[in-house]
């Protein structure tokens, strides 16, 4: 049985086409490597189009005071002090050129009074910090890059499904995938592969993640022999929407804190004040009163004494204290908290948050000038990811590249908003300059792929189609879904991780013999069956790595272990192959240098640094 | 095609008030031909033609083919006919239509079918390759006031979901892709023109490559955009004005001739 298949041959192939695949594309294409882009959807359609409220970056055009420095230390205390130091000086260091960067190549952001990249206020970040265009940043983000690309002449492969990357003597050969519309096989030879592929969030019932989210490169780089680190941490959004039922989870922009909209429970109490961690309440106003100061000179470009306020806490605690109120029976009517935005003028909503305002209109009849939206959390993010080398953002494979939310390091246990546009561009750039110059270094010396593990991959992809009996494989997913929802959600305890990872061996069986019918022209269902696969082993990662982590923090809730343990702020968790098994285990977190450490002196340490 | 604000029909979304149950006549086919086909779909509170599509594929029909990403009205995938009417299914509400009716879903006409829903949009990918990019003039002040940019971010709102080419009577029913690039593209040079120091020269491309001349300013286009860009008065007129100005307008002739100034 050999199936045929075409032949492409590349120095560097990026996969995934959001922000960090474009940008390292962009970057590989530019240091004359021959470049191709494999995307499982159309060009300009990654998640990336989504993001919403802002790119992060220390450019201090509204609060002069902002530097890489402040950038620097907002992330490492978001994170829990868990993030590798290097990555998150690094990206402080260059995001501001990285935003510039897109300006340059068209990115239309919008202006300050003197006609400057304005910035606004998000969770977590000290200062107005994020670069945005309303409540569109990634739309504009993602086309600018697309557009670039584009007309840079970058080779591009849509709607095609990387299922496997191919080793040679232990360094990366090159992947094969399919034609979404075809079915048809398609090997790539490429010594250096970049993983941008993005999140996992599919794994989960009720996420604001799209279709694409099923931990594809993750899994490909684990069962290449890459690590993985920090896999526990998944954020969940504070702010889903949670009704009607169709548009559970859909995200709702945390620019509407950052504009000034306030959180409420059932009984109207503004109740964020209660959850703000005590080591950093003085960041916060004190009162209604200071908070509204805030707000006003912010609306009017104005500098002021007053402190940002406690709905701006960072994701993590925000998510904690929403599903907090509804649990102890203070929730909205659809079990969320009631998040107003309607006090302020209908003008300035509508400008500052236009695809909010038409969100909550046509999908939940919510007109959101006049009314408050009702809000829980969603899972988001994945902070965890391929381990990889923060200059070079270099995989523990030789060849292997990874960037964006796929790759770790950069947030450790709780990303800020608007650090993982600016992580795009940032790392995204520095995976594409890196892959180049590897591919380049190889010479002639390429490695090969071997022809038997090309028939043995597309006999895998074949077999749903062969099975005579099995299941369909949307029930194995929407099994899988419930079982992380309810046993790996925001809080979690050993007996219900337990039980998640026993779920998952049988969700595993259940995935192998799963069956589809029809053709392979565009058909979903087989295309789930291969997702499917990578989901419930990044799902296992993402459960085994919960259980070794016997403490609370960041988005990592344990409601057996609710503080911090001060020597598990020491090290990451790694999931690496062992055979047919995945291993996990402890290992050291890299320590700051001490000019960076000083920081961190002037100021108290969050709790959680220090237990 | 999801209703406009104010529009709806009066206790659409109040809890419990909306019909239990729904039948959604899917084209089930490819370039060769098919049919719709019926399916029974349970309906929810809130819910959209495209959760209707995907309660099919998880019940029904596993190999049902449809595009869509976000579900959110953001990436513009999930562009369809619904009931006729172009629109993206994940803004489509089921409480929309009339109860009892079976509610048609079909593929974009004006590209070509590859399976079922799913339509073969590369032509708009081609197109986009031979517009001029982005070329900030040199020396020019990257400084503007949010009123220079209004217009320009108007038009990059777009999310690409091509029902304004679906739609475009040049396209879909004179069927003249070789000849005419379509709104989606005079908006996006649009947005190029109007960026407040973009230097490049588009006008010549608009009237021989891109064929701006055979628009007819029917608005179809901007009826049916998603985003509300008022594609027809803000980009596609005011570059029809810049190609007449240039080649047509005698007074602009003369005055070129005699000044050499463009």
């Amino acid at each position: 049985m050999t199936e045929r298949y075409e032949v492409h041959e590349h120095d560097v192939l990026v996969i995934g086409a959001g922000g960090a695949g474009l940008r390292a594309a962009i970057e590989a294409s530019a240091q004359k490597a021959s470049v191709g882009l494999v995307t499982k959807s159309l060009l300009g359609k990654a998640h990336t189009v989504m993001a919403e409220g802002g790119i992060a970056a220390a450019l201090a055009h509204v609060d002069p005071q902002d530097g890489w420095e402040t950038h620097f230390q907002d992330t490492m205390k978001g994170g829990s002090f868990l993030n590798h130091w290097r990555m998150a000086q690094i990206h402080a260091q260059e995001a501001p050129d990285r935003v510039r960067e897109l300006e340059e190549w068209g990115a239309l952001f919008d202006r300050t009074a003197d006609g400057r990249i304005l910035q606004r206020a998000f969770g977590g970040h000290k200062w107005k910090r994020l670069a945005h265009v309303g409540d569109r940043t990634g739309l504009e983000m993602i086309r600018t890059l697309q557009d670039r690309g584009v007309h840079m002449g970058l080779e591009v492969y849509m709607e095609c499904t990387v299922t496997r990357l191919f080793l040679d003597g232990g360094r990366i050969a090159g992947a094969i995938a399919y034609w979404r519309e075809s079915g048809k096989l398609v090997v790539f030879r490429a010594p250096a592969v970049v993983i941008a592929t993005g999140g996992v969030g599919k794994a989960y019932k009720v996420t604001s993640n799209s279709w694409e989210y099923t931990a594809d490169g993750q899994a490909l780089a684990f069962e290449a022999g890459a690590e993985l680190i920090d896999m526990e941490f998944v954020q969940f959004h504070p702010t889903g929407m949670v009704w009607p039922p169709g548009v559970m989870g859909l995200l709702v922009t945390e620019g509407v804190r950052g504009e000034g909209g306030i959180l409420r429970n059932a009984k109207g109490e503004r109740f964020m004040w209660k959850y703000l961690p005590e080591a950093r309440r003085n960041e916060y106003a004190a009162s209604e009163e200071e908070a509204r100061r805030w707000l006003d000179a912010s609306v009017a470009g104005k500098q002021t004494d007053a402190r940002r306020p406690p709905e701006l806490s960072t994701r993590d605690n925000v998510s904690r204290a929403i599903y907090t109120e509804v649990k102890e029976g203070r929730g909205s009517p659809h079990g969320g908290a009631f998040l107003d935005i309607s006090y302020l003028p209908a003008e300035r909503v509508m400008k500052k948050l236009p695809s909010m305002y038409h969100q909550f209109l046509e999908l939940a009849d919510v007109d959101i000038t006049k009314q408050p939206m009702e809000v829980g959390p969603t899972t988001h993010y994945i902070m965890g990811g391929v381990r990889v080398n923060p200059d070079t953002a270099a995989a523990t494979v030789p060849g292997l590249f990874a960037a964006g939310e796929a790759a770790a390091g950069l947030h450790g246990a709780n990303r800020l908003g608007g650090n993982s546009l600016s992580d795009l561009v940032v790392f995204g750039r520095r995976a594409g300059e890196a892959a180049a110059a590897y591919a380049r270094g190889l010479g002639g010396n390429r490695p090969r792929i071997a022809e038997a593990e090309i028939e043995a991959e597309a006999r895998d992809l074949a077999a749903p189609f062969e099975r005579a009996g099995g299941e369909s494989p949307y029930d194995v997913h929407h099994a899988l879904q419930q079982c992380m929802n309810d046993l790996v959600g925001i809080y979690r305890t050993e007996k219900e991780l337990e039980r998640a990872i026993e779920e998952l061996a049988k969700l595993k069986a259940r995935a192998a013999k799963v069956r589809i019918v029809g053709t392979r022209i565009y058909n979903p269902g087989w295309h789930l069956c291969r997702d499917l696969r990578n989901m419930i082993l990044i799902a296992e990662a993402i459960t085994r790595s919960a259980l070794l982590r016997k403490e609370s923090r960041g988005a990592h809730s344990r409601l057996d272990y609710t503080n911090p343990d001060a020597a598990l702020g020491k090290v990451n968790h790694c999931c690496v192959r062992a055979g047919e098994t995945m291993r996990v285990s402890a290992t050291p977190l890299p320590e700051m240098p001490a000019e960076l450490k000083r920081l961190f002196e002037a100021a108290p340490q969050p709790v959680g640094a220090k237990a | 095609m999801s209703a406009a604000p104010g529009t709806k029909p009066a206790g659409a979304a109040a809890d419990g008030a909306h019909a239990t149950e729904a039948v959604l006549s899917v084209f089930r086919g490819d370039a060769t031909g098919g049919a719709e086909v019926e399916y029974k779909v349970p309906v929810e509170p809130g819910m959209v033609v495209l959760d209707a599509v995907h309660w099919i594929q998880a019940h029904q029909a596993p190999d049902l083919a449809v595009r869509w990403n976000c579900k959110a009205a953001k990436c513009g995938s999930c562009s369809a006919e619904v009931n006729g009417k172009p629109a993206l299914m994940c803004k489509s509400r089921m409480d929309h239509f009339p109860p009892g009716k079976p509610i048609s879903v079909r593929p974009m006409k004006t590209f070509p079918v590859i399976r079922d829903l799913v339509t073969d949009v590369s032509w708009n990918y081609e197109i986009n390759k031979r517009i001029r990019p982005f070329s900030p003039r040199p020396g020019a002040q990257w400084r503007w006031q949010q009123h220079d940019i209004d217009r320009a971010q108007e038009f990059r709102k777009c999310i690409e979901c091509f029902l304004c080419q679906n739609v475009c009577h040049v396209l879909r029913t004179h069927e003249l892709k070789h000849q005419f690039a379509g709104p989606r593209f005079f908006v996006r040079i649009a947005g190029l023109e109007m960026h407040p120091i973009d230097g490049a020269d588009r006008t010549l491309d608009l009237r021989d490559q891109s064929g701006i001349g055979l628009c007819n300013i029917t608005k179809c286009c901007t009826e049916v955009c998603p985003e509300q860009i008022t594609i027809t008065d803000n980009a596609i007129i005011p570059l029809k004005e810049r190609v007449v100005d240039r080649f047509y307008d005698p007074v602009m002739k003369l005055w070129r001739m005699v000044t050499g100034k463009e």
